[in-house]
């Protein structure tokens, strides 16, 4: 069924006339050539935030400038792209549900998973707690939890109880949930959105940076699952 | 009670409660609906206190400095008259949809439904009132990835290669404009709109800026030759996300596009303008064609989509000398295209729901048996031809005045040629829909709240045509237009 | 500063790239990858360019980056489950013709 279309992609895998493709290649020549000129233009010059960002760290609660600027001072941006990744969830589990093989691992990747998740974790509690005052953070501590989701899957963990539902669906919301309870109280207490108090900042970037650690982690893998898990479609019902 | 309800804070609820109940939709799937309901009739009322609030407390403009660190180290957000206009497009707009899904969608679908639909709507809100760049960049995508999902919804094949296309294309666009902010960004060290009026020249890497911004926009928008994905995306999306389409998310990225425009890159290019009036007029007139060649409904509808896009468009070379009364013509247009182009796709999906087809020509015997709807979409389609006395018109009518204003006869001729095949089209199904014929086939059911909702909507496009000068004025374009002179 | 424009440049170079085969590709796999290296085009001109100043890096495109690619993941990983669920339904992963 597939073999005929996919003989043509191997014979052609482009598919369209090669005149077509050499004046699409002639116009793209031209756009790299605007767009290189731009950027040569501008290595010139030397606007940017790092004075401003600098000036005001004091007051950010953490002591490295992009945990700064990502939990802080932008952190609006922060709280939208969180709801990006839970939508992109939402979407996956829209278009259908998790096809469920039985995967029999062999025995390198069994023993490795065993290993290394622990591991895993292990330093994603780190960079997540590290991300004050050296590169590291949430995002990056989730992409560690994510991964070690990913060898489970990989080797054939599926979690199957009913009771997982629930559980599931509060750790997947719990980052972008903290993030706008944290932005209505602000709001109310201080008069403007996403405004930390200065002595807490700190203890309340860490609260932000923990739950959206494990919401994104658990967000990572749940995508690598490709589709609405079963026990889920039960419980809906 | 007066005094706390102008105190709230409806900027903000307009953006947090949609984001808070979409969470909690997804947590609890039995309270969907009553949540995603209740979600669009708050965010009615949130906007009429913005507006009030608007005018009786901030003078015009209402500025909110996230974080509490000002531009250019924080995000900012603002509404103005551009925004609200928006905002209640999307709160009409959101609620007839709104109260149509309720029965539209079978249970399984609606459970998936309910919780992206809510923070579809909490991305727009978020994108008219944001004043960052990239904080527009990250609402677009939440909007892309919404609108994509609930296109993929319906399932099938058709309805998922609509979907791929319609992603890739977004996806574009988004990485276009991303490349246009980096640009600005390094070029000015700032992302606040405000701040880069202010710092804005025309250097090689503004231009680039422009140009990429622009395609993306571009592509968001459909505009021609650009709109390739927009047909095929709404042939097979269910209803009420064609209907949102159409009349919100594409004109989130023209709204992009006009914010730029106004601020940042209109003083610096005529040309500009004037080949986004080409492209406009070019849509019009193609779409129209092309509607009057379908034989599927909802594609005929899509087709219209396009060509309607094109008359926002014309207003970019009109602006340059005769702003307020351009943008109020962009206002009324877009408002009562979309509250008429909703009303027609949900209209679309009752007949579509009922006879299990969308063949134009076999769409008799309707207004037997779904008089709401076939008056639902009469009345929109009196909007979109733009004939009294509808808002469609009063949109059509100040535009051309402007142009003849202008002595834009190239302009003018599209203008009417685009109203005459509006008519053709849309009689064309009108003719079909009002004759009365046998039913033969099983009728599928159609709910009185679905057919209500089109007609509502369709009403209030109409109504829109009554209340110009008293809606124009509560707007208060000429702040906004005032942005662009000062920039100059 | 000409680690600068290298890395700029090579990042205009990736985005260039990544468009066309975006175009001209048939197979969706492909298209979304082509997706994949434009972001990564688009990244890399913001950071090449956040190292211009004396002070040191700038943090706030860093940031953006940062955003950038939690949007850039989950874009993909709505894409590639679209494409899967398409080829199971038509049989082929591409998008159709007519």
């Amino acid at each position: 069924m597939q073999d005929q279309s996919e003989q043509r992609i191997i014979d052609d895998p482009t598919q369209v006339s090669p005149m077509l493709r050499l004046l699409i290649a002639l116009l793209i020549t031209l756009l790299a050539i605007g767009l290189g000129n731009a950027v040569l233009s501008l290595s010139t010059s030397t606007a940017g935030l790092t004075q401003i960002v600098n000036s005001q760290m004091a007051q950010s609660g953490v002591s490295h400038p992009v945990t700064a600027v990502l939990l802080n001072f932008r952190g609006y941006d922060t709280l939208l792209e969180m709801v990006v990744l839970l939508l992109a969830l939402l979407g996956v589990w829209a278009i259908g549900e998790a096809r469920y093989q039985e995967i029999a691992p062999g025995p390198v990747l069994d023993t490795f998973a065993r290993l290394l998740v622990p591991i895993l974790i292990l330093v994603a509690v780190y960079l997540l707690w590290v991300g004050a005052h050296a590169p590291g953070g949430a995002f990056q501590a989730g992409s560690i939890l994510g991964a070690a989701g990913v060898l489970l899957l990989l080797s054939g963990w599926r979690p199957r109880y009913p009771l997982m539902a629930l559980p599931l669906r509060m750790t997947l919301i719990l980052g972008p949930m903290m993030f706008v309870a944290i932005a209505a109280i602000t709001f109310i207490i201080e008069g403007q959105l996403l405004t930390f108090p200065v002595n807490q900042a700190g203890t309340l970037i860490l609260i932000l940076e923990t739950a959206a650690t494990l919401s994104i982690g658990i967000t990572l893998a749940a995508l690598f699952l490709g589709g609405q898990p079963q026990y889920e479609n039960e419980k809906s019902k | 009670m007066q005094d706390m309800f102008s105190h709230i804070p409806w900027a903000l609820v307009l953006i947090l409660l949609p984001l808070l109940t979409g969470m909690t939709s997804f947590l609890w799937p039995r309270s969907a609906a009553t949540l995603g309901v209740a979600t669009a009739a708050i965010l009615v009322i949130a906007v009429a206190g913005l507006g009030w609030q608007l005018h009786y407390l901030y003078d015009g403009t209402y500025h909110h400095a996230v974080g509490g660190w000002g531009a250019p180290l924080g995000i900012a957000l603002h509404a103005d008259g551009l925004s609200l206009l928006m905002l209640t497009a999307t709160a009409l707009v959101g609620m007839g949809v709104s109260v149509y899904s309720l029965t539209y969608f079978d249970r399984e679908k609606a459970l998936r439904f309910w919780p992206i639909w809510l923070f579809l709507l909490a991305a727009l809100n978020a994108l008219f009132l944001s004043a960052d760049i990239f904080n527009l960049y990250v609402t677009l995508e939440l909007l892309g990835l919404a609108a994509v999902s609930l296109t993929a919804l319906a399932g099938g094949k058709a309805a998922l290669d609509g979907a791929m296309r319609y992603l890739l294309a977004t996806l574009l666009g988004s990485l276009c404009y991303l490349l246009g902010v980096a640009l600005l960004y390094h070029s000015y060290g700032s992302v606040d709109i405000a701040t880069l009026a202010q710092r804005v020249e025309a250097t090689p890497a503004v231009w680039s800026a422009m140009g990429l911004i622009g395609i993306g926009m571009l592509l968001k928008a459909a505009l021609f030759p650009l709109h390739f994905w927009l047909p095929r995306a709404h042939a097979s999306a269910p209803a009420p996300v064609s209907a949102v389409l159409s009349a919100l998310v594409i004109k989130a990225a023209f709204y992009i596009l006009l914010r730029l425009w106004l601020s940042l890159f209109g003083p610096l290019s005529e040309s500009g303008a004037e080949l986004l009036g080409l492209l406009g007029a070019v849509a019009i007139l193609w779409g129209s064609i092309q509607a009057l060649r379908q034989v599927r409904l909802k594609l005929l509808i899509a087709y219209s989509t396009v060509a309607q896009i094109g008359y926002l468009f014309l207003a970019f070379p009109l602006a340059a000398f005769a702003a307020l009364s351009t943008w109020n013509a962009v206002a009324y247009l877009a408002l009562s295209h979309a509250l008429a182009k909703a009303a027609m796709f949900l209209a679309a999906g009752n007949l579509l729901r009922f006879g299990g087809h969308d063949r134009i020509r076999d769409l008799g015997g309707v207004v037997q048996r779904l008089p709401l709807t076939a008056w639902a979409f009469a009345l929109a389609g009196v909007s979109i031809m733009g004939l009294p006395p509808s808002g469609g018109f009063i949109g059509k009518w100040l535009l051309l005045e402007t142009a003849l204003d202008q002595a834009r006869w190239d302009l003018v001729l599209v203008m009417m040629l685009g109203g005459l095949l509006a008519a053709a089209y849309v009689f064309k199904v009108l003719g079909y829909i009002f004759t009365e014929a046998d039913i033969s086939h099983e009728t599928g059911e159609v709910t009185k709240t679905m057919e209500w909702a089109a007609l509502s909507l369709a009403i209030a496009a109409m109504v829109l045509g009554f209340i110009a000068v008293p809606l124009l004025e509560w707007l208060g374009l000429e702040q906004v237009v005032g942005i662009s002179e000062i920039s100059q | 500063m000409s680690n600068v424009i290298a890395f700029a440049l090579v990042g205009v170079g990736l985005f260039c790239l990544g468009l066309y085969a975006l175009i001209v590709q048939a197979h969706l796999l492909r298209k979304i990858l082509a997706i994949n290296i434009m972001g990564s085009g688009v990244f890399m001109i913001m950071v090449a360019l956040a190292k211009r100043g004396a002070d040191g890096p700038d943090p706030v495109p860093h940031a953006m980056v940062i955003t950038g690619i939690v949007v850039a993941v989950s874009a993909t990983a709505l894409a590639l489950t679209l494409m899967l669920s398409l080829s199971a339904a038509s049989g082929s992963a591409k998008l159709s013709d007519d």
